[in-house]
Order: C-alpha cells, then sequence, then structure tokens
C-alpha cells in the first residue's frame, strides 16, 4: 500500500477510535445504564452524574499515570536493579555508586550545571531587552515575531542552522561558516573548530537554546510589562526617573514573579536538553549532558540500570521545581 | 512611555537600531541556511551564502579529453576541445599544479612537466601539443579560476523531494512525519478537552487533588519514561510502531493541555452552563455545544503547541517509532543521519533542514495569535 494511504488510514482508526469512545460511553451511559425515563428517573440521573466526571476524566486519567506517574516508579526501580540473564536482579545502590564513579558523568553534571546557568539567565535577560525595545517602536510587533520565530522551528533544524554558522574549511580556502569568517576578518589566524575547543564549544551549543528560547521569554516578559500600572510609571518619570531608573527600579521590580516563572520554565527545558548536543556533537569533545549521557546509557551501551539511575538524577533535579509548582497551585485555588 | 511623560526620548534612534540588530541577529542563521538550500554544491563549498549575490571567483579542477582523442598534425600530436559543457565562465587564470591554481592566465602558453605546450583560451578552449604522443589513460588535469554568475536553483529540493532513486530523500520521513503527527494532535486534544471540563465544571471529590496531579506532572522529565514504556510496549504487543509513539505523545502532552484548558474553562461565564443544565441539557450536550465552541482559542493554542512539539520531536520518535528497517523514520532523524554521514554536504543538510522546518513555520506565521495567547495562559496567572 502506499505510504500516503496507509498513513491517512491510520489517522482515521486512530483518531475514529478517540471520537468514538467519548461518544459511545456517553450514549451507553444516558440510553441504557441509567436513562432519565421511567420510575426512577432522578435516581437514575443522579447516578449518572457521579459516574460521568470519571467517564470523561478516565482516558486523561489513564495516560497520565501510566505515561508518566508510573514510569517516575518504574525507573527508581530499574535504577536499583541489573538486567542479567535470568530477569532483573536487586542489586541496590550499586548503579548509582558505578555512575557516580565515571567521569563521563561528572562532565555530564559539570555541563549540566552550566547550561543551567548560562541559558535561562541568557534567554531571560534577551527576552526582557527585546520586550522593552520592542514595546516602544512602531514596528515593534513585526520584530517580535521575528525574534518569536526560532520557536518553532525544531532543535534539530536548529542544530542544522547553526552548524552551518560554526563550519570550518581548511586554511587558504574560502571560510563558509560565518564565525570562522568573521573570526578571520578580524585577524585571527587560523580556521577554528569551533565545536571541538573543550569547554568554549558548551558555550556554542548553548547559544543555540538562547537563541530558539528567547522568544518565548521575550513574549512573557513583553506582556507582564504592560500589565504594570502607567501610574507608578508616570510618578517616577515626574520625580525625574531616566529611562533606565525606570526600567531597572521601577519595571523590573514588579514583574519579578513573572521572571521568576519564565526562568524555571526555561530551567525545565534545559535539564531535559537533548536534541541539541546529540545531533551537534554526540557529547564528543566534552560536551556531554545528562540526558545524552542516558540515552547512551540506554541504547547504546544497552545498561539499563545506569541509564535508569541517570533518569532519576535528572527528576531528583526538577523535584523542587515541582514541589513549588504544586504549592503555587494549591494557594491559588483557595 | 514618551508619551506619558509628553517628551520624546532622545534615545529613541538608539532603541530603533538596536532592535534592529537584535532581529538581524535572530534571523541571520535561518536566513543563511536558506539561501544555502538555493545554492548548488559547487557554490555553497567555495564561498559563504552572504557572498551568493556576487560573481565569485571559483577554483574548479577539470580535466583535458584523454590521450586516445590526440590527432597527428604535421609532426605534432594535438589534443583540443572545450572544457565546460553548455555556458562557459570568464577564465580568469588557470594552473596545472594543484600547488599553483593560478600560475598562467588565460591564453598564456604552459610547459607540461612530460613535455609538450598546453594552451587555455579564456573562452574554455584548449589546446595541448607534442611532439611526441601523449601516453596514459586520462586528460591532463586543469585547475581553473574563473568568474562564476550566481545562480539559484530548485534542483536540490526537486531531488530531495521527488526523485524516487535518492535514498536521501525526505518524501517518506515527510509523509511518516505527518502520520505521526496529526493523530497526536488530535487525540490529546479530545482526551484533555474533556478532562478539563470535568475538572473545571464538575462537582466530585477529589477533584482539587487532581489539579495538584496534573500541575505536578507537567515537570517530570519524559526521559523517566523511556525504559519502563518501551518494556511495556513491547510486552503487550504494540512494540515500535504509529500506535505506541501516539501513545506516547498523547501522554507527555497531556498535562499541559489539561492545564491550558482547564485555565481556560474555568473563566467561561457561569450562567450559561446553569441555564442549559436547567433546560434539561445533558452534560455531554452542554460539552458538546457549548464549551467545545467557546473554547476554541484555548483548543487552538494547544493544537499548535502540541503540534510543533511532536513535528519537532527527536527522542520519543527515537525510542518509540523508529524500528530497525527504517521505514518509520521521521524528518528529525532523517536530517541527525544525514549530519553524521553527509555532514558536509550543505545542500543536503539545508534542504532536507529546510523541508522540515517549513510546515512548522507556516503554521507559526499563521496562527501565532492563537501560540501566544496558549503561553501566556500557561504562564501567567
Amino acid at each position: 500500500m502506499h505510504p500516503a494511504l496507509l498513513g491517512i488510514l491510520t489517522i482515521v482508526i486512530g483518531v475514529g477510535a478517540c471520537v468514538g469512545y467519548f461518544f459511545l460511553s456517553n450514549l451507553a451511559l444516558d440510553k441504557v445504564i441509567f436513562p432519565p425515563r421511567g420510575p426512577n428517573a432522578g435516581r437514575n440521573i443522579n447516578r449518572a452524574n457521579i459516574i460521568r466526571p470519571w467517564l470523561f476524566l478516565a482516558p486523561a486519567l489513564f495516560v497520565l499515570g501510566l505515561y508518566l506517574a508510573y514510569p517516575v516508579f518504574a525507573t527508581l526501580w530499574l535504577s536499583l536493579t541489573e538486567r542479567t540473564a535470568n530477569g532483573a536482579q536487586w542489586v541496590g545502590l550499586s548503579n548509582y555508586s558505578q555512575m557516580l564513579g565515571e567521569p563521563k558523568f561528572w562532565e555530564a553534571m559539570r555541563n549540566n550545571i552550566l547550561w543551567l546557568i548560562f541559558v535561562p539567565a541568557a534567554s531571560t535577560a534577551f527576552g526582557l531587552l527585546a520586550a522593552q525595545l520592542t514595546d516602544r517602536i512602531g514596528w515593534g510587533n513585526i520584530a517580535k515575531s521575528l525574534i518569536f520565530m526560532p520557536m518553532a522551528i525544531s532543535f534539530v533544524g536548529a542544530a542544522v542552522i547553526w552548524k552551518l554558522i560554526y563550519d570550518t574549511r581548511p586554511e587558504g580556502s574560502d571560510q563558509i561558516g560565518v564565525l570562522n569568517a568573521l573570526y578571520l576578518y578580524f585577524g585571527g589566524d587560523t580556521p577554528q573548530q569551533w565545536l571541538t575547543i573543550p569547554l568554549w564549544n558548551n558555550l556554542f551549543l548553548m547559544v543555540v537554546l538562547v537563541w530558539i528560547q528567547t522568544g518565548f521569554a521575550m513574549v512573557i516578559l513583553s506582556a507582564a510589562l504592560r500589565g504594570i500600572p502607567e501610574e507608578t510609571i508616570e510618578a517616577a518619570i515626574v520625580d525625574g526617573a531616566n529611562p533606565f531608573q525606570v526600567f531597572f527600579k521601577i519595571k523590573v521590580p514588579q514583574i519579578m514573579g513573572t521572571i521568576v516563572v519564565v526562568w524555571t520554565t526555561i530551567t525545565i527545558i534545559v535539564l531535559k536538553i537533548f536534541d541539541i548536543v546529540f545531533a551537534m556533537t554526540n557529547g564528543q569533545w566534552e560536551t556531554q549532558v545528562l540526558a545524552n549521557y542516558m540515552y547512551d546509557k540506554l541504547f547504546r551501551a544497552n545498561d539499563w540500570g545506569v541509564g535508569s539511575a541517570s533518569a532519576m538524577i535528572i527528576m531528583l533535579l526538577v523535584t523542587p521545581i515541582l514541589v513549588w509548582n504544586v504549592y503555587n497551585a494549591r494557594k491559588e485555588m483557595r | 512611555m514618551d508619551n506619558i511623560a509628553g517628551t520624546k526620548s532622545s534615545l529613541m534612534w538608539a532603541v530603533h537600531l538596536s532592535v534592529a540588530a537584535l532581529v538581524a541577529l535572530w534571523l541571520l542563521p535561518t536566513f543563511g541556511l536558506f539561501v544555502s538550500s538555493f545554492r548548488t554544491a559547487d557554490q555553497i563549498s567555495g564561498s559563504g551564502w552572504w557572498n551568493s549575490l556576487t560573481a565569485q571567483e571559483q577554483t574548479l579542477t577539470l580535466r583535458t579529453q584523454a590521450p586516445d582523442t590526440q590527432q597527428q598534425v604535421g609532426n605534432l600530436f594535438v589534443i583540443e576541445g572545450q572544457l565546460f559543457e553548455g555556458d562557459a565562465p570568464e577564465i580568469d587564470s588557470w594552473g596545472i599544479s594543484s600547488k599553483a591554481v593560478d600560475a598562467f592566465q588565460a591564453g598564456e602558453t604552459a610547459e607540461l612537466r612530460k613535455g609538450g605546450t598546453l594552451i587555455v583560451n579564456p573562452d574554455g578552449t584548449y589546446r595541448m601539443a607534442h611532439t611526441e604522443a601523449f601516453s596514459g589513460s586520462r586528460g591532463q588535469r586543469i585547475f581553473l579560476t574563473a568568474e562564476v554568475p550566481p545562480e539559484f536553483t530548485m534542483d536540490n529540493y526537486k531531488t530531495l523531494l521527488f526523485d524516487p532513486k535518492n535514498i536521501d530523500g525526505m518524501s517518506k520521513a515527510f509523509i511518516n512525519t505527518l502520520t505521526v503527527t496529526i493523530p497526536a494532535t488530535i487525540i490529546p486534544i479530545l482526551v484533555a478537552a474533556f478532562a478539563a471540563y470535568a475538572l473545571a465544571w464538575m462537582e466530585f471529590p477529589g477533584r482539587a487533588l487532581l489539579i495538584a496531579f496534573v500541575v505536578a506532572l507537567l515537570v517530570v522529565p519524559l526521559q523517566l519514561a523511556l525504559i519502563p514504556l518501551l518494556k511495556l510496549h513491547n510486552e503487550i504487543g504494540i512494540g515500535k510502531g504509529y500506535m505506541g509513539v501516539w501513545l506516547a505523545h498523547t501522554g507527555f502532552g497531556m498535562p499541559m493541555a489539561i492545564y491550558l484548558l482547564r485555565n481556560y474553562m474555568v473563566g467561561l461565564p457561569r450562567d450559561i452552563i446553569e441555564n442549559a443544565r436547567v433546560d434539561g441539557a445533558t452534560e455531554f450536550q452542554i460539552f458538546i455545544k457549548i464549551i467545545l465552541p467557546l473554547s476554541f482559542p484555548a483548543l487552538a493554542s494547544f493544537a499548535i503547541f502540541q503540534f510543533l512539539w511532536t513535528w519537532n520531536d527527536l527522542l520519543v520518535s527515537l525510542v518509540f517509532l523508529i524500528d530497525s528497517t527504517g521505514e518509520t523514520t521521521v524528518m528529525t532523524k532523517q536530517i541527525v543521519e544525514l549530519l553524521g554521514t553527509r555532514g558536509g554536504n550543505w545542500e543536503i543538510l539545508a534542504t532536507s533542514a529546510f523541508v522540515s522546518i517549513a510546515v512548522p513555520l507556516v503554521v507559526f506565521f499563521a496562527m501565532q495569535k492563537y501560540l501566544v495567547r496558549g503561553m501566556l495562559a500557561g504562564s501567567v496567572k
């Protein structure tokens, strides 16, 4: 069968099954199990209304439980076991101690920390700058959507885009990578292999994520800036504050809550970062990060124990954010 | 800010300039790759894309015809011909050694190493002559430096998308990506919309707890799910395939979907729903006829999110979809492979990257309004 046809067929079946569930289950509840007719109409309606929320929630709870809640515990268990010929065997913390003894793990940890420091800070700073500047000019909306555009580009696509920038040609021939062309133009002597210079290459990879995430930060912060009551700004200007003072002393403190939210969101993305490193260096030249280290362990070394252990490290790192999120959500609901 | 204070800030021009610089900085990387995807392989490797509009000096390596085409003219053995097929660019300089590619001007005569002379004219014709017969199986190598006019072509896209013989082709990966993306966008919306309505407007015990549960799951890294679920998929028999990847995307997108949609639905006017209930509408009717149409902006914004995630995803497809046959590969995976095996072939890389970027960019620019609205609902309350 033609692949396009097969594709369409699978789409129809997949979506059809989903629509079918909601339609038929509600139909069954209203018409067959508890029909709102006959001698027990009132009781039936009440009973149907007790069941219905769970009918609505069931598929969602099922996938949430199976795809997100269950894996947390399953992975925890896997990280404490070793796969042997006759099934999994309990090994306690030995996967963790093996992992902690590996230099590649510590390299990944170090790089992840560098990512965590640099990317959220740079994205938020650029986003704030872009938000503040574009709010004041006529073509701001066009500028905004252009800065925002990389959000639509896949990490892999972005990796290709930036690989061209970091591209190196042998000495003497024309450079086709912008970075080397600039480097030579401003007096560099030999073209550099940017992605193979330890420590610096991490920065070059991080730039890609900053480029993608700045648009996100800008959009959110720009909305927050617009939400600031004009009276406070007016008062500051009347009192003789210059634009910089207005920005740093009046505006920034008022949107601090939003800045924190943006920062946290980008932090979560950074902790999970995988595609950029996988596509650009695959962790060579000391650019390993936790998620890629985990992928290496799971699917290349086939070591499920250590792979799960490193996944648990990522979980451990997001846990404070998780707790904080839940705390905030509960506070809001009251 | 300016109009508030009633004066025009003298910093205004600086603001315009900095915004222009920022936009240029953010646009240039993509633009460079975009331009590259329309250039020929020779041009991409010959000069940076920023030179693509000017005629450029390019060094070409060509060969004269092989010695078996030589003719005897008087006491000389001669090989004559034209170096170019079709339009010939203007030749500036040439050489016969890779160490001195511009040793001679067009029209000058060079002494060959094995004896004899060679003349290359500016139009690409050449004449090689020697008193003894030329030997060997291949012609003389000639390095040409020529002014090549700028050239843009759609050939890269043609070969990548429509050439059935091209093993690097993207057409199958494109269809596969669509097959993953469309159900993985629609199914979570349906499932989440029902759940969000229940969490927003239905009374039942444990509702607050469930909402907290969803919020907690917002940050659980999907990396945790890879092994346990791959094992599970294998055990229940769906293995690696579309079914598995749809379920996985549905699961991973679900917390965000419920969170966004619930936040929106809670804000809908209570009267409408109560009135409909009083009028005897069932919850299912209320949902289909009132809630869904009213929630369109939120549904659209989540649809865009989910579409972009699934279209751009690499990890989930790598783990849950792509098997050893390679039949179900998606575009992101194909590009990563090209990066590894064809890392220097920028015409292939640039074009395949653009094929994969095109659809999300169209969706993005067409529906940006909804995307922004969704992001604001999700991040700032």
